[in-house]
């Protein structure tokens, strides 16, 4: 199905990350935005409260970030698409309501433009240190999915894209850009709105009575339905049966845990997205994401350079990760070697995944900058030698 | 073979949810009567109506009502009732929670809708402590009474709620206790008629924490002394509303004013700005004003 005319700008546009964001969302069908200005991702809800009012969209700004998570969940029962925008220390706030969406199936988007951390951090210069946080932050067992543009045409692609994961899995989607991505302004090609796929809601046909608003019935995901159309919801964070009536045992738990993790766990072949390049007869594999997968890619050429066969695989989707291809190619490869602006977080999945096939090597970085490529290169040689 | 009666208020409960989960001689039950009452005698359409609850014993009441319910997080109510409102208008929207989930916890989010006059009508049960996690000390205990997490008794100085509400824009503000099932029923009722902040204070009783911690009896005690102890002045000043351990309990309707709600505010000025190029949401959504209603 292809998205709204009214919420397309079609055309090639100079736009940095965060604005092509916004622009991904409108045309994503997004009309309901509740947000709170944190640096550096306030140019995303500052373009939505000009562009919303001219198109049936709902902007508003709230007293915190704990407020903005949940708000838009209130306009997406209300029958909207929903995001919120922020940043670390936002982020952090937000986590109460990401596990709500997570055990209300409620679809909707959360944009974090990273910046260093921890706390105040570096407000305005990059990080990518929130990425097993927006995995593990709230309490409690869930899945979410994450995606992780690297420049701001793929801001504008893949803000569709967290879109229409969330109403295919009724889950609460982090779009994980970075200061870096959010600010660097390059070419945008936006589609005419017929060639951009979105999907819509999955609203039940079944008549009140007969419609169970958590019964996946064969599927894994549950129809929808929205307040004031007389199916008298119940939509409860206590763990609940198939009508949404809390269930206080151990069964309805199993039941209802087991559902909301699974439908990702085990689709997740549908949802992975990566990206490979020159991985065939590679004997290093470089793993990496967001801006550091541009820095990586210069690394790659200079040891290439110098006669090792490298290769990249660029994460697309994040969580969940592509484990059965890393699986795939660890018997093969001497070493992976994982730059990422942290001090060491997707590289701990990447080591569950690698399970002791190969190596795994760590590039480290505390955040306020990117690699310098010379780093990454040197870790790619060190690791072809065998040393470390 | 007698009849079996049937309580007017069922249709509006889950009655496939009863017993509910509140203690004998809470009042809270007593409320939610009253509330049902008043939605039929407000004759509001109950497939456009909305309860809103946070957590705790008062944030049960969304899951026992037979019309769309949002049972949230602690605290945040009002912050997920201002996307349900925002995103359909048309939707009554009713928060129903207690004094420590909309004051404590979500005392930002109440102060905020408020100033902003979101178009809901607010109950906010007080019975002065945590009931659910068994008797903590709450932002309306009075001082001297004992609560678990105050056992020398409490010495911080309790909030007047219907003084924050009035102070921070609501356009109507009462309170009641739950002897007055009546007066609570009416002012339920003519809030209901009304648009933008409304806020209902009731005074309730906690008779397996509250009033056992501090030997004050049971439930019917609670409503003796509501009898007793109560004063009715309507349109009295809220700063002279405060409650203090056993003291006289003033209640009323302190505050029926008019004002634009947020959307009004929203639309007046965007069509103010943007002229034909604005697109309200929904893009049929007529302002109440156009209709002929409201303010």
């Amino acid at each position: 199905m292809g998205a709204d005319p009214r919420g397309v700008l079609t055309g090639q546009h100079y736009l940095d990350g965060n604005h092509a964001a916004c622009e991904g969302a409108l045309a994503a069908g997004c009309r309901f935005v509740a947000g709170y200005p944190i640096t550096p991702s306030t140019e995303v809800v500052e373009r939505i409260a000009q562009r919303f009012p001219t198109m049936g969209g709902v902007f508003i700004q709230m007293e915190d970030e704990i407020a903005a998570s949940i708000t838009l969940q209130g306009g997406v029962w209300a029958g909207k698409k929903a995001m919120t925008v922020t940043s670390g220390p936002g982020f952090s706030l937000m986590m109460e309501h990401v596990g709500l969406a997570a055990i209300t199936e409620c679809p909707c988007v959360f944009i974090n433009v990273q910046r260093g951390g921890p706390s105040t951090g570096l407000p305005t210069l990059p990080g990518q240190a929130d990425m097993m946080q927006a995995r593990w932050g709230s309490h409690g067992d869930y899945e979410i999915i994450a995606l992780c543009p690297q420049s701001p045409q793929e801001c504008f692609d893949y803000a569709v894209k967290a879109f229409n994961l969330a109403e295919t899995w009724r889950v609460p989607v982090m779009l994980m850009m970075d200061e870096c991505v959010g600010h660097m302004t390059e070419r945008v090609v936006i589609p005419k709105a017929e060639d951009i796929e979105v999907v819509e809601r999955n609203f039940t046909k079944k008549q009140p009575g007969e419609y169970k608003p958590f019964d996946p019935g064969d599927g894994w995901v549950p129809e929808m339905a929205k307040a004031g159309d007389g199916f008298n919801l119940f939509v409860t964070g206590l763990t609940h049966d198939e009508r949404g009536y809390p269930v206080m045992n151990h069964h309805a738990q199993e039941k209802l845990i087991h559902r909301i993790v699974d439908k990702i766990r085990l689709n997740a072949d549908k949802i992975c997205e990566w990206e490979e390049r020159e991985t065939e007869g590679a004997e290093i594999v470089v793993v990496s994401y967001g801006i550091t997968s541009r820095v990586a890619q210069r690394g790659v050429e200079i040891a290439r350079e110098k006669g090792i066969k490298v290769g990249m695989l660029r994460l697309i989707v994040a969580w969940p990760f592509p484990e059965k291809r890393i699986k795939e190619l660890a018997p093969k490869i001497k070493s992976f070697v994982m730059p990422e602006l942290n001090y060491g977080q997707m590289v701990f999945e990447l080591e569950r995944c690698v399970a002791g096939m190969t190596r795994t090597v760590l590039v480290p970085h505390g955040g306020g900058e990117v690699h310098e490529p010379e780093v990454i290169a040197k870790a790619i040689i060190e690791a072809a030698r065998g040393g470390n | 073979m007698t009849e079996t009666a049937i309580n007017p208020v069922n249709p509006y409960l889950r009655m496939d949810r009863m017993p509910s989960i509140w203690c004998p001689g809470c009042g809270i039950g007593t409320s939610v009567n009253c509330f049902a009452r008043a939605l039929t005698q407000a004759k509001l359409d109950l497939k456009k109506t909305a309860v809103v609850s946070g957590i705790g014993c008062t944030g049960r009441v969304s899951g026992y009502m037979a019309v769309d319910s949002f049972h949230t997080t602690h605290g945040r109510a009002l912050a997920f009732a201002t996307g349900l409102k925002l995103g359909n208008p048309e939707l009554n929207v009713i928060v129903y929670s207690g004094e420590g989930d909309l004051i404590a916890i979500g005392g930002n989010h109440f102060i905020h809708a408020a100033r902003r006059n979101l178009d809901v009508l607010v109950v906010c049960v007080n019975n002065f402590t945590y009931g659910m996690t068994g008797g903590q000390v709450s932002p309306t205990s009075p001082g001297g009474a004992k609560f678990t997490t105050a056992p020398y008794g409490q010495f911080e100085e309790p909030f007047n709620l219907p003084y924050l509400a009035d102070s921070c824009g609501a356009v109507y503000v009462a309170r009641w206790t739950t002897f007055h099932v009546r007066e609570l029923t009416k002012s339920m009722r003519d809030a209901m008629k009304k648009r933008g902040f409304r806020f209902i204070e009731v005074i309730s009783p906690c008779p397996t924490l509250y009033q056992r911690r501090n030997r004050l009896g049971d439930g019917l005690d609670a409503m003796k002394f509501y009898q007793d102890k109560s004063v009715k002045k309507n349109g009295a000043d809220t700063r002279d509303l405060r409650i203090d351990f056993q003291s006289e309990i003033t209640v009323g309707t302190f505050v029926d004013r008019e004002r634009p709600t947020l959307a009004d505010a929203m639309n007046a000025r965007y069509k103010e700005v943007l002229g034909p190029r604005y697109v309200p949401c929904p893009e049929n959504y007529l302002p109440p004003q156009a209709k002929g209603e409201g303010t």
